[in-house]
């Protein structure tokens, strides 16, 4: 059976060039990036161009880059780096020359990924106060409730760049000015927007960004914080000096150099793709809008990454049609894997004001770099039928149906 | 009762749908081997499992121990995908926690608060295996689900109806659980396992090298850790907000003289004996419990047994539903011996059941399943 993968915001496959830029550093040029001789040279002179391949693509300086093992980490770097930073454990009181001890602040929105808020719930657990702040219809949140949300002892806002669910794209350079404004350190995680549209951390007016090498084509297992000249910032692993002191462990040099070439690659080819994705993301969107009744595009008012649609079926479990689509060859997604693998209503959808049912109806489709208009056409074939067998057997449809009439 | 010249003459099945089966696979070794036995009679299969219950819901109830194997834990979830790789067919998990609440958990603690003994795995089978998930497996292609379930369906071609009868191994027969199937749920089904021993289970488990084939048998309810009941219900009340205030209670004898006090009459079932909190002369047992008073009511071994009994929930399987008395041997609980009785039925949900013989504790909350030799003609809840 062939197989069509619309999945590209769950992860992507490793670019051959990207392969072929590993492939020396596992065996041949095997060196330790902190070692002395030759080898080690070897290792530290790809890992530093990596670091530039990076910082280019986002308009850093390569100094700024951190590699980490991935999104999550630079996540959970970022928060608790700015927390701990500010903060005298055990006491957790900020810093100030107030007499009482004052917890710390930070802002973030009900739509980020869990590795965003577990680690701000974690935070809270330790004596954070943490503004969780709505979004609207579309996903957005609205730079006004970020100024409002700021108190004296807020020290970071984190807010993700472009969801990862909805595609739909944070407007920063307002909230990065108020930010800015408070000097309040401002991060976002970009590990959804970074190789599909363009990034400049100053033109965004953040402090600290995530990526993650495998939403762009680089392997799993890396990934990359930025941390702006100045940021004080603790650090989460401790051990060696390795980056800095930043982030102790040896280099991942094989993944660093994935990482570095498919940026550098995403550079060059960002626009050519995102024209490439959009055009079949958007007739994908249209022919499913045509073809079925009662299909409604989540977010879809907002600015979008140019690859990723979220669409609701009415009347239909989204689990049992991923599973349909999947035995039919096509790879979409729904919901939040929990840890057994099944599937959990998602916060983004019910967060834009959909009810738990709407949300469990919703499915996303992330189109990627190597997805053809023979693919579209294909999931524009199958996705109409199994939708109609699902609602055959639903026993909410008809009735929902009955009532649109 | 059943001779063997009865399974003998079993019609096989009808080979005309040779469409994609879906198997509900808990991880466990029947069925694990489900699997391995159609994909032997070279059927196309698809493995669904459930996700029923988060063990996290109620931490209190983790011990330090090693964790036993239960069918909602992680541990099953692994296993049942292991053996779909080993075997190399599609497998996926979902989620079916808030039917599972719903359906099962919530009514099993209500039921247990309300002075009744329910089993949990019959509602399970008749409104989540058997419905929402039947469901699911005909919406991803599938027009029959598969389950590891020792007990056999036939058509029966002169009445048309779907009859549900007793496993081959008498042992393991679990049609006592099944018997709230209608008619559709039967004839969408199918119990590869009912013509098996469960030791030629195993036996079929090693020889297709199955991860599970050695796994022991889960014997308690899925989502009661260590089958602590009481405990269980002490925990998810809590959670889910119910009170359990005036849990303390007066234990009485049948005339009514109280000869003691009990903590809650969720920690009692009819026909206990143990844990009744005081000495006596000689055994006492419980006879009732009546939530409205809050008692226990106990009394001797011959109080215990009653020969008459009604039922509600009535749901006629293999027959019709009948337009008068009907003999059969009716089934009280898992491990009741069938007797002889006579199902009265009052009206098209509601039934009297009379034992030829006085039967031990019959238990309100549990299943009366009335068979005729190894049909189950029907069955129903005992009031």
């Amino acid at each position: 059976m062939s197989r069509v993968y619309l999945d590209y915001n769950a992860t992507t496959p490793v670019e051959p060039e990207v392969l072929d830029a590993m492939l020396p550093y596992f065996s041949a040029d095997f060196g330790n990036a902190s070692s002395i001789h030759t080898a080690g040279q070897r290792a530290r002179a790809a890992v530093e161009t990596a670091r530039d391949q990076v910082a280019t693509l986002i308009g850093a300086r390569p100094q700024e880059i951190v590699f980490t093992s991935g999104g999550t980490e630079s996540d959970n770097h970022a928060i608790f780096g700015v927390i701990g930073s500010l903060v005298e454990p055990p006491l957790l009181a900020v810093r100030s020359s107030s007499p009482v001890p004052t917890l710390p602040h930070v802002i973030t929105t009900t739509i980020e990924h869990e590795a965003v808020l577990n680690a701000c719930q974690a935070a809270e657990k330790q004596g954070v106060r943490v503004t969780y702040l709505p979004v609207d219809r579309e996903g957005l949140a609205d730079p006004e409730s970020v100024r409002r949300a700021i108190r004296p002892e807020t020290v970071l806002i984190t807010i993700m760049h472009a969801n990862n669910e909805l595609g739909t794209i944070q407007s920063f350079e307002e909230i990065g000015r108020i930010a800015k404004e408070h000097k309040i350190y401002f991060h976002t995680d970009a590990v959804q927007s970074a190789g599909k549209i363009p990034i400049d951390v100053n033109a965004l007016n953040v402090d600290l960004l995530s990526l993650s090498g495998h939403k762009l084509y680089a392997p799993k297992g890396v990934g990359a914080l930025y941390v702006r000249s100045g940021t004080r910032l603790r650090q989460l692993l401790y051990g060696g000096h390795h980056q800095r002191g930043f982030r102790p462990g040896t280099e991942n040099v094989a993944g660093i150099v994935g990482l570095g070439k498919a940026a550098e690659i995403a550079r060059a080819s960002l626009a050519g793709d995102a024209k490439h994705v959009s055009t079949l993301r958007d007739k994908l969107e249209h022919g499913l809008l045509e073809r079925i009744p009662q299909v409604r595009v989540n977010g879809g008012h907002a600015p979008r990454t140019p690859n990723t649609t979220n669409i609701m079926f009415t009347g239909i479990e989204g689990e049992a049609l991923v599973i349909a689509l999947d035995l039919k060859g096509l790879a979409c997604s729904v919901g939040a894997a929990c840890s057994s693998g099944a599937v959990e209503p998602s916060h983004v959808l019910t967060a834009i004001g959909l009810s738990q049912d709407e949300a469990k109806s919703s499915l996303r489709f992330s189109l990627g770099r190597h997805t053809t208009e023979f693919e579209i056409d294909f999931a524009l074939e199958v996705i109409p039928g199994a939708v109609a067998q699902l609602r055959a057997l639903s026993p909410t449809y008809r009735t929902e149906a009955a009532a649109h009439q | 009762m059943n001779t063997t010249t009865e399974f003998d003459t079993l019609p096989t099945r009808e080979e005309t749908q040779r469409g994609l089966v879906a198997i509900a696979m808990s991880g466990g070794v029947d069925s694990s081997t489900v699997a391995a036995v159609l994909q032997e009679q070279g059927r196309p299969i698809v493995g669904l499992t459930m996700q029923l219950w988060n063990q996290r819901r109620l931490p209190e109830l983790q011990g330090d121990g090693p964790k036993q194997h239960r069918c909602c834990s992680l541990d099953d979830v692994y296993d049942a995908r292991r053996v779909a790789q080993h075997l190399n067919f599609p497998h996926y998990v979902v989620n079916f926690e808030e039917q599972f609440e719903q359906r099962v958990v919530r009514p099993f603690v209500d039921q247990y608060l309300a002075g009744r003994t329910p089993i949990a795995c019959t509602n399970c089978n008749t409104d989540i295996k058997f419905e929402p998930l039947l469901r699911m497996a005909r919406q991803i292609g599938a027009e029959r689900l598969a389950t590891g379930h020792y007990a056999r369906i036939r058509k029966n071609e002169q009445s048309a109806r779907w009859e549900l009868l007793r496993a081959r191994d008498e042992s393991k027969d679990q049609s006592y659980f099944l018997w709230g199937l209608s008619q559709e749920q039967l004839s969408r089904s199918d119990f590869p396992l009912g013509e098996l021993t469960k030791e030629e289970v195993r036996a079929l488990a090693r020889r297709t090298n199955l991860p599970v084939a050695e796994k022991p048998e889960s014997m308690e309810l899925c989502f009661v850790p260590n089958g602590n009941y009481v405990q269980f219900i002490q925990a998810y009340s809590k959670d889910a907000g119910i009170s359990l205030s005036q849990s303390e209670g007066e234990i009485v004898t049948e005339d009514g003289t109280v000869v003691g006090r009990h903590n809650g009459i969720h920690n009692f079932t009819v026909g206990q004996r143990k844990g009744l909190g005081f000495a006596a002369g000689k055994p006492l047992y419980v006879l009732s419990i009546d939530p409205d008073n809050n008692r226990v009511v106990v009394g001797d071994d011959d109080s215990l047994r009653t020969t008459s009994f009604e039922v509600n929930g009535v749901n006629w399987v293999s027959i019709e539903q009948p337009a008068g008395p009907v003999r059969a041997t009716v089934k009280i609980r898992h491990k009741h011996e069938p007797a002889d009785a006579t199902v009265h039925p009052i009206d098209s949900t509601t039934a009297r059941i009379a034992f030829d013989d006085p039967q031990r504790a019959i238990t309100p909350g549990q299943g009366a399943v009335f068979y005729d030799g190894n049909r189950v003609l029907g069955g129903a809840w005992i009031r």
